[in-house]
């Protein structure tokens, strides 16, 4: 592959996977290293790092090392769930858009401008509120988000595609319709996607820390690093390590995972970084910038 | 291209404002529908479990929760359209008072943030852009590639950590105000706010700003000035900014939308008395009508200003006026 010495050039790339590989190994190898339980109290609160709690005690006198070490990998799991099911979902609504075309086309993209006409965390909390912090609730929301914006890409890269010599080969010796989307379009257009999908993981995880922030996700006492940052910090003049690592960790997980989906992304087609987009976008922005 | 005669600029623009308006309308539709979902009915909420049955029915009657669905929503949107968004299932009083007061607060909040934070994106946008790809424009794009990644909640958590609490006591942490009273009344429980905000914001603006700047400033008639010998500073001044305007209100309008949903987490991180706070402490109590009241004005809000960008976008790029 020829993305990979390119890729390994950027300081950019090197940098990123160096902060990933540390959170992700604080999250996922972790919690065998944690010396306490998460939900034992083993001291009188908002402690400072001693000999038994090498970051002191929270809120209510547990463990606060182990509480962040066992604290990540849920996050990570339900982003990741979010992520993958809206891309999914993206990939087929655009591939289905860009190469059927036609009155399917106009349809799935007119229904999708009207889910990105709404304000996502605003609906997310309405949600949230009738149904309740259920983890699937919110997976299914956030792919919900994802989704449109994922149909977008791959319906552009899709059109761009169509148009190619092996299509139109494919399409003459009469292969079937659907094989020629997974056999011959979908290779194609995976390297736009990827990158896509690397932001769509940096938003899962904003929104979901977000709203285990608001107390609107993960439940105590399960440990969490977005709802430690709230349950802990009125207690941050005493004790300010169960805020400040797991703003830290959140701050370096999304800033680590950015600059990897940008570094792949200008290795892979030498994307300028001013004319990418990172935030919410409404119908027509994504068209104007590219354009 | 077909039939250039018939105005595809009207047909584009009448098309993009139906669309905004039946975003409206679903908008309307899912919040009233979600409340549906809802196990039992605002009657039941109200009188509480033990009620009596004929005092319940009166309440269900008066709420017309007898009537069938549909009638409900209609009812139910047209009070909203006349201004009654119906009384708060927590203190009783009609829910348009309390968003009142907290709306004339987050609308300070969003002026101290569009009139500071946009036009320092721009300026450091344009820096970037005559700067292109020379130490100042590295940086600052990477810092706002980082920027740009980071959850609201963790910068603001993070000022508080530096300035308020932690590290410095220069800034109060949290704004102590009663809803309703003036936020002017404490004017340094703003700062920290309208900073997280201003951060929040930074990235997007200052991306599209040097974008388009880096097209302009690519841009043939641009080569043509500088063939003719005009200095720098009057190219970028003259024949470079004035195409800087459109992006702006754009990016003012896109600033808004995002606002509708930053000012939630933002207000709850910093206790700020505004409509988002509001609409977190009427989820955690559950307070229906509250509820509805500010997602479908938050959501209202939301379309209105990305149907504005949409507009201006349409109107000043050439390319989407020729488009459809």
């Amino acid at each position: 592959m020829t993305l990979w010495p390119r890729y390994l050039r950027s300081g950019s790339a090197i940098f990123s996977t160096v902060l990933l590989t540390i959170v992700f190994l604080t999250t996922i190898i972790g919690p065998f290293f944690a010396p306490a339980s998460s939900l034992d109290f083993i001291g009188a609160p908002f402690q400072g790092p001693n000999a038994h709690a090498w970051l002191g005690t929270d809120v209510l006198g547990r463990d606060v090392l182990s509480r962040i070490l066992q604290g990540g990998y849920r996050i990570l799991g339900l982003a990741a769930a979010a992520t993958a099911l809206g891309v999914l979902a993206g990939i087929l609504l655009g591939m289905a858009a860009g190469y059927i075309k036609g009155a399917v086309d106009e349809i799935i993209m007119r229904l999708l401008d009207v889910v990105l006409a709404f304000p996502q965390i605003i609906l997310a909390l309405l949600f949230v509120s009738i149904i309740g912090p259920v983890p699937w609730l919110i997976v299914l929301i956030v792919a919900g988000f994802h989704a449109p914006q994922v149909a977008r890409v791959a319906r552009a890269a899709t059109l761009r595609v169509v148009e190619e010599d092996y299509v139109r080969f494919a399409e003459t010796i009469g292969m079937p319709r659907l094989r020629i989307l997974v056999q011959e379009i979908f290779p194609n257009i995976m390297t736009p996607l990827i990158v896509e999908a690397g932001l769509r993981f940096t938003y899962s995880i904003a929104l979901i820390a977000g709203l285990n922030f608001l107390g609107l996700g993960t439940q105590p006492p399960i440990p969490d690093w977005g709802l430690m940052i709230n349950e802990n910090r009125i207690g941050m003049a005493t004790n300010p390590w169960p805020v400040v690592v797991p703003v830290l960790l959140i701050a370096l997980l999304t800033i680590g995972t950015n600059l990897l989906a940008d570094a792949i992304g200008r290795a892979a087609f030498g994307l300028d970084r001013g004319s990418r987009e990172t935030q919410p976008a409404s119908s027509d922005e994504t068209a104007t910038v590219q354009a | 291209m077909r039939r250039v005669d018939q105005n595809p600029l009207a047909r584009l623009l009448v098309q993009r404002i139906l669309l905004g308006l039946l975003s409206l309308l679903l908008v309307s539709i899912v919040v009233f529908a979600a409340t549906q979902l809802l196990p039992g009915d605002a009657a039941r909420a109200v009188v509480g479990r033990g009620a009596a049955q004929d005092r319940l029915d009166a309440l269900r009657h008066q709420l017309h929760l007898d009537l069938p669905v549909v009638t409900q929503y209609w009812l139910w949107l047209r009070d909203f359209l006349t201004g009654d968004a119906g009384t708060s299932l927590v203190n009783g009083k009609p829910v348009i008072e309390s968003v009142g007061a907290r709306i004339s607060n987050s609308f300070t909040l969003l002026i101290l943030v569009v009139a500071t934070g946009i036009p320092l994106a721009i300026t450091l946008g344009i820096v970037a852009a005559v700067r292109r790809d020379r130490r100042v424009d590295t940086s600052l794009s990477v810092i706002a590639l980082a920027l740009a990644a980071i959850p609201e909640f963790v910068i603001g958590i993070g000022l508080i950590v530096l300035f308020a609490t932690v590290v410095l006591h220069w800034l109060p942490p949290v704004s102590m105000v009663r809803p309703g009273a003036s936020v002017f009344a404490r004017p340094l429980m703003l700062i920290l706010p309208v900073l997280t905000l201003i951060i929040a914001v930074f990235p997007y603006t200052f991306r599209m700003i040097r974008a388009s700047m880096i097209d302009v400033l690519d841009s043939e008639y641009v080569e043509m000035a500088t063939l003719k010998g005009l200095t720098r500073r009057r190219i970028v001044l003259l024949h470079a900014l004035p195409n800087a305007i459109a992006p702006t209100i754009q990016a003012i309008a896109l600033t808004c939308g995002y606002l509708a949903g930053g000012c939630v987490v933002v207000e709850y991180v910093f206790g700020f008395p505004g409509i988002g706070q509001g609409l977190v402490s009427a989820v955690i109590a559950r307070d229906i009508p509250y509820i509805q009241c500010v997602v479908v004005l938050l959501a209202a809000f939301y379309v209105v200003v990305n149907l504005l960008a949409d507009l201006v976008a349409i109107l000043v790029t050439p390319k989407l006026r020729r488009a459809t």
